[in-house]
């Protein structure tokens, strides 16, 4: 398969997702999506709107009821594809940074390129560590997670993610668990993946930032794709009334 | 308490007031005040219990064929010897019941439609010796095995009651360690799967590490009952410190061989269970530091 510039990264076609018996809650529906290379897709909305479930359906951590989710032009939600093969492509950054407490930073940040790329050892911290200095982690190393602000955690938590060289980086509220004065120092490592071409998808409950950095914003709402287009429309000039509400109450409580 | 001496001053001149001075003569003296009830009624406990077993009607047979000195002293050497087949049974029967214990947890974690005869068997395996009281299971193995009169298969007691007891053993030990496994946050298997870990890496690298270390300690418990139950392999016939003991006692008519070996027992769980209780506090001292899991 070739895939040139112009093709999407990721596609997601009508996706449905239900919880519970017969189909008792529906997370998403009828849910499309396109993310070109190199951008930022933002997607906003309350709590509960199925922002973290479209996350979770993409790194095939939740299984689709209908529709299909396409990686680079290939339907991953085929029950015949390996998952283990299409999550190596993808990198996921938690909203609880979920790092593995029984290993140093460095353990944590290389277990995926050794043990399921096959990098060398000595290759595989090599990298990590340079990736580690890059987002000033450098002196932490060889601390254990616990040692480490919330703020590094997830720094490292980022690393990790970085480490496989990943087509795809998934960002699920990254800064929700975060200090307010810890924000920046996570916010201002996205701005730098961005600026060297990552692809990304964040769901986000900061507004200003994704106004800042994302080139395409999706409002979720009740499991709808309600409303998208750039930040500049999506925030200054919503079209549909619930978008409306929404930003409205946003802005009420200082978050924009 | 790690209160700071009421009398030091601070780094930034801090002088304690006359209220905390006040609250600290009276913690002090409220702390004295508990130490000196505990000694009493102690020492009233201990000379209660004194009076009534000294008076009781037949103390002085009891201490005759319980507490007697000479007969200690002659039985000491041969409870001895018997341990040592003990603390051998012990070493080989503690490394068997991990080992098979840890198997039968994971074979219980596997998922998949191929893995289901596995996972039933596990299940079974746990639910039957963990209900089959441990001195019927000597007893079938024990004197059911050599019945049998298989060629090749040991008749030994020793080993076939070392088998018995790793056969309950890494029942309870599997119950422990699937415990553990079910401990460690779904959110750490999400995050080993995004990665790409397989099922497998991620439960050898992400799941067990993290499992085990849990369950240190209620796996020492288990050893420390393992260490005392190695007494059983007696019934066999086997010359442990039990059989010993028992020898002595039936020639002599008299029950001090077995006081001996109990006490030999005792001492020999309680360094085991001190530093049961030494890794149980580290462990806690551990996770109160910090660690979000």
């Amino acid at each position: 398969m070739t895939t040139s510039d112009a093709d999407p990264v990721l596609r997601l076609q009508s996706v449905r997702k239900t919880y519970g018996k017969g189909g008792g809650t529906v997370v998403l529906r009828d849910v499309d999506l396109d993310v070109a290379p190199h951008t930022v897709t933002a997607l906003i909305g309350a709590s509960g709107s199925g922002k973290s479930t479209l996350l979770r359906c993409v790194n095939l951590l939740e299984e689709i009821d209908d529709g299909a989710i396409l990686l680079d032009g290939v339907d991953i939600t085929d029950p015949r594809t390996d998952p283990d093969q299409v999550r190596r492509r993808i990198g996921v950054v938690f909203q609880a940074y979920n790092l593995f407490p029984h290993m140093s930073v460095l353990d944590n940040v290389t277990l995926a390129p050794r043990r399921v790329h096959g990098v060398g050892r000595a290759e595989a911290e090599g990298r990590a560590r340079e990736l580690l200095e890059r987002l000033g982690l450098g002196k932490k190393a060889d601390e254990y997670p616990d040692r480490l602000s919330g703020g590094q955690q997830q720094r490292a938590a980022i690393v990790r993610a970085l480490a496989v060289r990943p087509r795809l980086l998934l960002l699920d509220e990254i800064t929700a668990a975060l200090d307010p004065e810890l924000v920046g120092e996570v916010l201002s490592v996205v701005r730098d993946l961005k600026d060297e071409g990552m692809t990304m998808v964040l769901a986000t409950h900061e507004m200003g930032f994704a106004r800042e950095v994302a080139d395409q914003v999706c409002f979720l709402d009740a499991g709808v794709v309600l409303e998208r287009g750039t930040p500049a429309e999506v925030f200054g000039a919503p079209q549909q009334e619930r978008t409306q509400q929404f930003l409205s109450r946003i802005v009420e409580a200082g978050r924009l | 308490m790690t209160l700071h001496r009421a009398e030091s001053t601070d780094r930034d001149g801090y002088v304690p007031s006359a209220r905390r001075l006040e609250r600290e003569r009276f913690k002090r003296a409220r702390t004295r005040r508990a130490t000196a009830v505990a000694a009493i009624s102690t020492l009233v406990t201990a000379a209660v219990l004194y009076v009534v077993v000294v008076n009781s009607p037949g103390w002085q047979r009891t201490r005759e064929t319980f507490f007697d000195p000479a007969f200690a002293a002659k039985a000491f050497p041969d409870v001895m010897r018997g341990l040592w087949l003990n603390l051998r049974l012990l070493v080989v029967c503690g490394a068997s019941v991990l080992v098979l214990g840890m198997l039968l947890a994971v074979a219980r974690t596997l998922r998949g439609p191929a893995f289901f005869p596995l996972r039933a068997l596990a299940t079974a395996y746990t639910d039957f010796f963990r209900g089959l009281p441990l001195i019927i299971n000597l007893l079938i193995v024990v004197f059911g095995v050599p019945a049998l009169r298989l060629t090749g298969v040991t008749t030994e007691p020793v080993i076939l009651g070392g088998v018995a007891l790793t056969l309950t053993y890494s029942a309870y030990v599997a119950e422990v360690f699937r415990a553990g496994i079910e401990s460690v946050h779904p959110s750490q298997r999400a995050a080993a799967r995004s990665l790409g870990l397989s099922h497998r890496k991620t439960l050898r690298y992400v799941v067990l590490p993290q499992a085990v270390r849990r369950v240190v300690p209620p796996l020492l418990n288990d050893l420390v009952s393992l260490q005392k139950d190695t007494g059983l392999v007696s019934i066999a016939g086997a010359v442990d410190a039990v059989y010993a003991a028992q020898i002595i006692a039936s020639r002599d008519f008299n029950y001090t061989p077995y006081i001996v070996a109990g006490l030999v027992f005792v001492a020999l769980t309680i360094p085991m269970t001190r530093f049961t209780d030494w890794v149980t506090a580290r462990m806690d001292r551990q996770r109160a530091q910090g660690g979000t899991v």
